[in-house]
């Protein structure tokens, strides 16, 4: 049965996980985003589901204990925020170099460095061209209002083990930090040991007799074998941008222009919209809600019939490198976006299309 | 209908209490709402505000430079959202520590002397519910079923004893509201 519930973004990440059936969420608190682990710590999942919930002494603790986690098949997760995110590089690039499902959510907050404690999306760069080393890609979902915070844990997991590779959840302080109305859905069991062993045969569960061991690692000595990996990894990742693209287009029928926005600078935009077409200029709307595999074809197919396109994010211009790409630069796109944790206004968003 | 809402205050005069209320009042009432405090160093001693948005329809932005109305507690708030009402909206205030009033002379004004009134009867706690009362008059978005479903639902069980209480400032900030500027 579905229930109402008026939660902050944080608090549906923290519930989504525990209804989904998550075995573990380790972590490390820091602001905007700590009530994921006090809502967890509240809700005391180790004494309904049995889910885990460990505060880590660092973030660098909390990634490599998703790796044990998920190199046993488990469902296991952890959440930071930009400087967190930071520290967990080197553990992301090793968990999709040794293709373990795992879960990472970034409220993100002002940087660079310890930055401020209030929204930004100055991480895409760091999320989607790989803040860690090698050539790995991150599935990355952008939440843009509660409602998706909670929903993006169930499909964040279910992506994971698809394509056996990590997932970001891609929010920030905004989204974090806003109370919203939430459908939740029923409490799913967890996995038992036995669907993992049988469903996902890579998993270091044990040794049977009638199998070799299975190795779980990012490292191999041999140059060769290492192309191999990163072949088999690539294939993967064409299949994700072949299948996994999500976006959200809207009031793009009739646009003159069109903004390209994700997460909460997506909710932002929208007034805009209303805006705009109170005074009769015809805006439209791309939410890309998968940042990596880009939403290209679609930007590019409307892209390309209007007369410019606005990329409005909370940093000094990281996607629009990507919207360009996508219209292969044959209309005019331009950036507008405030930095350091200041939250632009519609009117001020407006007044930049105003002046395209 | 879209009510989008700032309230703004000192840090403990329950501004974010006041919002979360009103937003699960609205929920009650089978409407979209959103909550957006300021999370910042505000938080954390000096001024707090809340934006508050509840409509029949999915909601744009939970963060706003204009508003509908802007309940204000104090001077700094003043001073920060006069300016951010829209044209022929709303503004209601607390006198007490108001050392400049508002000037507009294009929106609504009311004042709620809640902070005297509450210090008077001895319930400074319900404060913000005295306010709330002040807003419900003019706008009464919720019903006062939904109002005491909202405050079951956001107090804590242990406190459900203080509904009817609650429920009975609200009735003193609807007597004690008294227009400033009225259009």
């Amino acid at each position: 049965m579905k229930e109402l519930r008026l939660m902050k973004g944080n608090e549906a990440i923290a519930e989504g996980a525990i209804r989904c059936g998550c075995d573990g969420y380790f972590g490390y608190p820091i602001t905007p985003q700590s009530e994921i682990l006090e809502h967890l710590m509240a809700e005391k999942p180790y004494e309904k589901t049995g889910m885990v919930v460990l505060q880590a002494e660092s973030e660098v603790a909390s990634i490599n204990m998703v790796y044990g986690g998920g190199a046993v098949g488990k469902k296991v997760m952890t959440t930071s925020s930009s400087p967190g995110v930071s520290l967990m590089q080197e553990g992301l690039s090793y968990i999709a170099g040794a293709e373990i499902p795992a879960l990472c959510v970034n409220v993100v907050r002002g940087g660079p460095g310890l930055g401020t404690i209030q929204p930004s999306q100055a991480d895409y760069f760091q999320t989607v061209k790989g803040g860690g080393h090698g050539d790995y890609r991150l599935i990355t979902l952008a939440p843009a209002s509660v409602q998706e915070m909670y929903d993006f844990v169930e499909l964040g997991f279910d992506l994971a083990f698809k394509y056996r590779n990590p997932v970001m959840i891609l929010s920030d302080g905004i989204i974090g930090q806003v109370m919203e109305k939430v459908e939740v859905g029923d409490y799913k069991p967890r996995w038992t040991d036995e669907y993992i062993a049988e469903t996902f045969p890579w998993a270091a569960t044990g040794k049977p007799k009638k199998r070799d061991h299975n190795i779980v690692t990012s490292l191999q000595l041999e140059s060769a074998k290492q192309e191999k990996v990163n072949l088999r990894l690539q294939a993967k990742y064409k299949e994700c941008e072949a299948n996994e693209v999500r976006y959200e287009t809207i009031q793009c029928e009739d646009a003159d222009y069109i903004l390209v926005a994700y997460g909460s600078s997506a909710r932002i935009c929208q007034k805009v919209l209303q805006l705009a077409r109170e005074e009769g200029i015809k805006v439209g709307l791309i939410r890309p809600i998968t940042l990596w595999p880009f939403p290209k074809q679609i930007i590019h197919d409307i892209g390309i019939k209007a007369k410019g396109i606005l990329s409005v994010e909370m940093n000094a211009g990281q996607m629009i490198e990507d919207v360009m790409l996508a219209v292969e630069c044959k209309v005019p796109v331009k950036h507008y976006g405030r930095f350091g944790g200041i939250v632009p206004t519609p009117s001020e968003i407006l007044q930049a299309l105003k002046n395209f | 209908m879209t009510e989008e809402i700032i309230i703004a205050g000192f840090g403990g005069q329950g501004v974010l209490s006041m919002g979360k209320i009103l937003a699960y009042s609205g929920i009650m009432q089978n409407k979209e709402v959103s909550w957006m405090p300021s999370y910042g160093p505000e938080m954390r001693g000096g001024t707090s505000n809340v934006t508050v948005i509840i409509s029949d329809e999915r909601i744009s932005s939970p963060c706003l430079n204009q508003f509908d109305t802007a309940i204000i507690l104090n001077q700094p708030s003043m001073d920060k959202f006069e300016n951010s009402v829209k044209p022929g909206g709303l503004l209601i205030y607390d006198p007490n520590g108001i050392t400049s009033p508002p000037t507009r002379k294009d929106i609504n004004i009311y004042q709620v002397a809640a902070a005297e009134e509450a210090a008077k009867i001895g319930i400074a706690k319900l404060f913000n519910m005295i306010v709330l009362g002040g807003f419900l008059k003019i706008k009464p978005l919720v019903t006062e079923e939904f109002l005491k479903k909202g405050l079951e639902k956001s107090l804590p069980e242990r406190h459900h004893g203080l509904i009817p209480e609650n429920i009975k400032a609200v009735e003193i900030g609807k007597e004690l509201l008294k227009p400033f500027h009225v259009l």
